[in-house]
């Protein structure tokens, strides 16, 4: 039976990817956000998993708007990297679990949550930069992934009811995966930032903050936070954030705190990072 | 459920991309996708009014990517996620292009951002502000 062992959560600006690939990770700009990881990667050498299934969103990478799915599942043996304007990052390839991601895509199908199933996908900054952040420069990935794309960009998002329902949904098909393996799930994105209008640069630490506690110990009363409040005080783009809840829903009822991070600012973003174990 | 377009109206200084706006805007970010391969963002750059022309938008969305005028291309139904290939492409990062939407130089804005970021206090609501 395959096993969820851990959850991860973490911001995936586009600039990160950037100072990586760069190799400008000690600036003093970018050092003590870096910094903020190191325990992270450590961690995660100690804590391997066979997969991850990575929440993310893409940001009109592969997706334009001739197809939108709300949530969509990567089926396939491998996912090649996004030209996202400026040439694809340097990293490698993303390698999938075709057995694992039918099985979950089926299941979650038989379970009423309509997915777009995705023979093919190319993944973006969503996606690579949490991986660079957690696994650094590797000439291979050291998992295998299963990219779980979300609609976040465009009104209506999926609610935050139907985040959490899904994660609760992703942990039963995981286990109920007849392969002993073992499996981590990773939400993406956010926190607080708005990219757009006179407002932009909009950072709200402390909304942040109590997101996070929220997550951690009342996800159940989380989940009915409305888009609208995420928009305004998280800014137009800190609504990445209800990808937080299907990792969360993926985790069980209690979980405990393994790891906690917040930066402010990278580019645009308020930073933030958790780790995170089911309790049973 | 009826959707409710409106509810981000009060929002100040911030489009939302609902669905209504991404059907004004279809033409203007199918463009912008259009700039994910190298050999399109060199013939775009080569000649922009020809590039452009290629793409069944309004003269006005024309005239916003031709000036980077950013904010009217969001008023337009662009979405900051696909007009970031215009600015990519020319070796922008997103605090240069957003600063551009701002009341702020990019040096200044790039301070605020350092310094913690915007404070929310008074940015929550347009008629909190006497906007609306
Ligand atoms: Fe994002």
């Amino acid at each position: 039976m395959a096993r969820i062992i851990a959850g991860i959560a973490t911001s995936h600006v586009p600039a990160v990817g950037h100072a990586v690939d760069s190799g400008r990770t000690q600036d003093d700009y970018w050092k003590p956000m870096f910094e903020g990881y190191e325990f992270s990667k450590q961690w995660v050498k100690d804590n391997p998993a066979d997969v991850d299934i990575i929440v993310y969103n893409d940001h009109a990478s592969y997706f334009g708007m001739d197809i939108m799915p709300t949530f969509g599942i990567g089926t396939a043996g491998k996912y090649d990297i996004c030209d996202e304007g400026y040439g694809p990052r340097p990293v490698p390839v993303v390698m999938g679990h075709p057995a694992l991601s039918t099985h979950l895509a089926a299941s979650l199908i038989l379970d009423d949550f309509d997915m777009t199933v995705l023979n093919r996908l190319d993944v973006d900054h969503g996606l690579t930069v949490p991986m660079s952040l957690m696994y650094g420069q590797p000439d291979a990935w050291p998992t295998r992934v299963i990219p779980f794309p979300v609609n976040v960009v465009m009104y209506p998002q999926p609610s935050g009811e139907r985040c959490f329902a899904i994660g609760k949904a992703i942990r039963d098909a995981v286990q109920n995966f007849d392969e002993d393996i073992t499996v981590r799930v990773w939400g993406t994105g956010g926190m607080s930032h708005q990219i757009q209008g006179a407002r932009a640069g909009l950072i709200n630490l402390p909304w942040d903050i109590q997101f996070m506690d929220d997550l951690i110990n009342q996800p159940e009363v989380l989940q009915y936070k409305p888009h609208l409040e995420y928009m305004i005080e998280a800014g137009s783009e800190g609504v990445e954030l209800i990808m937080w809840l299907i990792m969360r829903g993926a985790l069980g009822d209690k979980v405990d705190e393994v790891y906690r991070f917040n930066h402010v600012p990278a580019s645009n973003t308020s930073v933030g990072h958790l780790i995170l174990k089911p309790r049973d | 459920m009826k959707p409710n377009f409106e509810q981000f109206n009060d929002i100040p200084g911030t489009t939302i991309f609902t669905m209504q706006m991404a059907q004004k805007g279809f033409q203007l970010n199918e463009f912008c996708m259009s700039l994910r391969t190298q050999e399109n963002r060199d013939r775009f750059h080569a000649d922009e009014r020809k590039y452009l022309d290629e793409w069944e938008m309004s003269e006005d969305q024309k005239q916003a990517v031709l000036t980077r005028d950013f904010q009217k291309m969001l008023d337009s139904g662009g979405n900051v996620y696909f007009l970031s290939k215009i600015f990519a492409a020319e070796g922008m990062s997103y605090v240069q292009a957003v600063s551009t939407m701002t009341d702020m130089n990019v040096e200044q804005y790039q301070a605020m951002m350092v310094a913690g970021g915007r404070n929310i206090e008074g940015w929550r609501s347009k008629k909190e502000r006497g906007e609306a």
